[in-house]
């Protein structure tokens, strides 16, 4: 790497963009100075991505200029970006797991050799590690990394492809508190030695002051301030990132009452994962009435398979479930019996029929039971009643009771299962990641439905990649690592970087 | 049978072998097409239509022009045609390669009958066979080491197949469209070129694999020559784990099973004839059985597979 030439300084001017009737960039003006790490911070479509986007040629934007080191760039397709040094490393990665660490770093070259020498290239890659400030073994397998370390193999491919500005999508969503700060930490020095020019994109403030050294807010579509972060607050930020309509945590310090008896057993349960290896090992966990359980983890880590199991999606294959006392199997009578509801991961894949109408979705739980059923029949207008109470209730944004479900947005389709599973009868909760994806209203509204259910009585799971929410919202919280419960914890004695190292625990046992 | 019972039994072994070489040949390279197809990230089923298309174009050509090998360059022709033909299909969005693969089982199967009539009687210039066995006094020894030479191109295929999987462009880049088409496309790369070219390359092979069955052994054009050999193929690549060195093991193993009926007839063991041809079906059977599981995905699946998904 050239470490004598600046990182590359771009700056967009009075840049605009709308997709259909939404503007989704408004005459946004910002510079992006070299060698510092600049943060984007705002919610869910604040425009955050359709900038960045613009920049890197994905989009192209319909009014103003784009300027790399002040030279005016047309950038029209994700090829001209990379060739003027600008990488962008996504919040899903883009590696392919079955191939090594090596071969996903020459894949991503200009130019690969007809034939390749890997003994040259593993030698090469070894030199290049070294001046790396995270290293990773290039033999290893993509399959066999853990989140953190896909993360930095994201940035060592920019890095490696000579990529000088770099775009972070919400890089820390998959890692923990540790990692995060551990791979934020090493951006900003690079940064600051003079080799690159860092764009955060996030929403969370305690990244911003940590590791930023400008800051910009963005809100519907709008630039709405740029700063140094050593002159500014986070409640400055927070003020403006979210305008007027002030977001109140859920009130979760008065609880209603303390929780009853267990509801839920699980005991040595262990699972196998796709691909047939253990996924859920010899797990066990109880949880008591009107209290909520936190399972918090990495993801990857067995949850999926965990509440599939509980969810009746996939077999268990060693040891059992008990609900009120009594060994679960899953049928449907059992769960309309016991109370057994679930929202579970991609609500629209997993608890949804695509091709169904919201009402047909809504209705999945009871259309087989009075008031709907009548003798066999489905009498159409008491469901199209009892649907619309819903819609209302909950606030689903469709067109129609009759419009297909695929056709909701990614929060309206989570509210559309969280309306059916939150029913009157519900005794047993199981949410995995509730309001992944949520703009910072939606997720604190399901938030507080998920808190007054605690507070009626309900046993609530809440399986959640997100260490804010668990701590937020649990009662009590276990970790998951390697498909194992490595830890638990009151909330009372919470800590989230304790937390995080036990999320960790077992994935570096395994690699030592 | 004394005596001679004794040779009988050594003559059983020779014939398996033998029939191991020479029947393994279009398994083998029926199954490295396929397994250049699917480690894009493809499943070509119409592989036994492809093969009867290449035997019966290879058959009319070479009787034609009289030179067998010009017999199996136009049968390679004509299965990269139809690998095109599927390639294109699946291009289009919403198309399922299977339904695809399916369709063009039973319309290869179709125009190579349509177009393959006149040639049901007449005989062509067959491929020369290489005499490895001319050290041996045994002409049991001697015939079964009649090699043809495209086992010999096909034995090297597969290990250069094996060799440029790993450490060429083409084979990363391959890889990559089958692993993962999403990262592919991150790239740069046209995930359906890449496919597109893959599966013609597969049908081109999968001809050659027919015009074995016409020009060389069996060595004639008749509407029942492939015996569903190309379907066979595309299970003996998960048998193989997609790894083109294991399709050649599995191919001489399958091979050996279609031999073990005309093996075992040459010692006068007749009765159970039609039950030892079947070996090589329920060899597939039980194959299958063996390598499949309901509880987790095959190991070593392109993950882009539809059957993998």
């Amino acid at each position: 790497m050239n470490a004598i030439q600046p990182p590359p300084c771009v700056e967009v001017r009075d840049l605009s963009k709308r997709f259909g009737p939404v503007q989704a960039l408004a005459d946004a003006t910002v510079r992006f100075a070299p060698g510092r790490v600049h943060a984007l911070l705002g919610e869910n479509g604040a425009g955050k991505s359709t900038l960045v986007k613009c920049i890197m040629g994905y989009y192209r934007a319909d009014s103003g200029t784009i300027l790399v080191d002040d030279v005016a760039q047309t950038i029209r397709s994700p090829h001209q970006s990379r060739a003027l040094g600008l990488g962008m490393v996504y919040q899903h990665f883009t590696l392919v797991s079955q191939m090594s660490v090596a071969e996903n770093l020459v894949l991503g070259r200009a130019r690969i050799p007809a034939a390749i020498d890997w003994k040259a290239e593993h030698r090469a890659l070894a030199e290049f590690m070294r001046t790396m400030p995270f290293r990773l073994d290039p033999a290893q397998r993509v399959a066999s990394l853990s989140a953190g370390e896909k993360q930095k193999l994201e940035i060592l491919k920019q890095l490696y492809l000579g990529r000088r500005f770099l775009v972070l999508d919400e890089p820390t969503s998959v890692l923990t508190p540790d990692e995060a700060d551990q791979v934020l930490s090493e951006m900003r020095e690079l940064a600051e030695r003079g080799t690159l020019t860092v764009v955060l994109i996030t929403h969370k403030f305690r990244e911003v002051m940590r590791f930023a050294q400008d800051v910009t807010v963005m809100r519907g579509g709008r630039i709405l301030a740029t700063a140094e972060v050593a002159a500014t607050s986070i409640d400055e930020l927070a003020r403006r990132m979210f305008g007027q309509t002030s977001v109140t945590a859920v009130a979760n310090g008065a609880r209603a009452a303390t929780p009853g008896s267990p509801y839920c057993e699980v005991r040595n349960l262990g699972a196998l994962g796709d691909r047939g290896t253990l996924a859920v090992v010899d797990t066990s966990f109880t949880v008591r009435s009107g209290e909520i359980l936190a399972i918090a983890g990495v993801s990857g880590n067995g949850q999926k398979e965990l509440v599939e199991v509980l969810a009746g999606q996939r077999d268990a294959a060693d040891g059992a479930v008990f609900v009120a006392s009594r060994r679960y199997q899953r049928t449907r009578s059992e769960m309309q019996r016991y109370g057994v509801f679930a929202l579970t991961e991609e609500p629209l894949a997993n608890d949804c029929v695509r091709s169904l109408s919201v009402m047909a979705n809504l209705a999945l739980r009871r259309y087989d039971r009075p008031p709907i059923a009548w003798h066999g029949w489905i009498r159409r207008r008491v469901l199209r009643r009892w649907a619309e109470a819903l819609i209302a209730r909950y606030r689903i944004r469709t067109s129609s009771p009759l419009a297909r479900i695929d056709s909701l947005s990614g929060g309206n389709v989570q509210r559309t299962v969280l309306a059916r599973e939150l029913s009157e009868d519900v005794r047993l909760l199981i949410l995995q990641n509730p309001c992944f994806g949520l703009d910072a209203a939606a997720a604190a509204e399901i938030r507080t439905q998920i808190a007054n259910a605690r507070d009626r009585g309900v046993a609530v799971l809440l399986v959640s990649e997100d260490l804010d929410e668990v701590i937020e919202l649990s009662d009590r919280i276990v970790v998951m690592s390697g498909g194992r419960i490595v830890h638990e914890v009151d909330r009372a004695h919470a800590d989230r970087y304790e937390l995080g190292r036990h999320m960790t625990r077992t994935t570096e046992a395994e690699a030592a | 049978m004394n005596g001679a019972g004794g040779i009988g039994w050594y003559g059983v072994a020779l014939a398996i072998i033998g029939g191991a070489l020479r029947v393994s040949t279009p398994y083998l390279f029926v199954s490295l097409g396929e397994v250049l197809t699917e480690k894009s990230g493809r499943v070509n089923l119409g592989l036994e239509g492809i093969l009867l298309m290449g035997a019966m174009t290879g058959f009319a050509v070479g009787s034609l022009s009289g030179s067998p090998w010009l017999g199996v360059l136009a049968a390679g022709g004509a299965g990269a045609l139809l690998g095109l033909l599927h390639a294109g299909i699946c291009n289009l969005p919403r198309v399922n390669d299977i339904a695809v693969g399916i369709a063009l089982f039973l319309f290869g199967m179709g125009l190579a009958f349509y177009l393959g009539k006149p040639f049901i009687a007449p005989r062509a210039a067959m491929l020369p066979a290489l005499q490895l066995g001319a050290w041996s006094d045994e002409p049991a020894v001697r015939a079964a080491l009649e090699i043809s030479p495209l086992l010999l191109i096909g034995i090297a295929l597969a290990i250069a197949l094996r060799w440029g999987l790993v450490n060429t462009r083409w084979g990363l880049v391959l890889r990559m469209a089958g692993e993962s088409a999403d990262a592919a496309r991150a790239l740069g790369y046209s995930v359906n070129a890449i496919r597109t070219l893959a599966t013609m390359c597969g049908g081109f092979l999968g001809g050659i694999g027919g015009a074995f069955l016409s020009l060389y052994y069996p060595g004639n054009w008749n509407e029942g020559l492939s015996s569903g050999q190309g379907l066979m193929a595309i299970a003996l690549v998960i048998f193989a784990r997609w790894n083109p060195l294991r399709c050649l093991w599995a191919s001489l193993l399958f091979g050996g099973a279609s031999a073990l009926g005309p093996a075992l007839q040459t010692v006068g063991v007749t009765s159970g004839y039609y039950l030892y041809s079947a070996a090589p079906y329920v060899l597939t059977l039980a194959l299958l059985v063996y390598s499949s599981s309901t509880r987790h995905a095959l190991a070593g699946a392109p993950s882009e597979l539809s059957i993998s998904r």
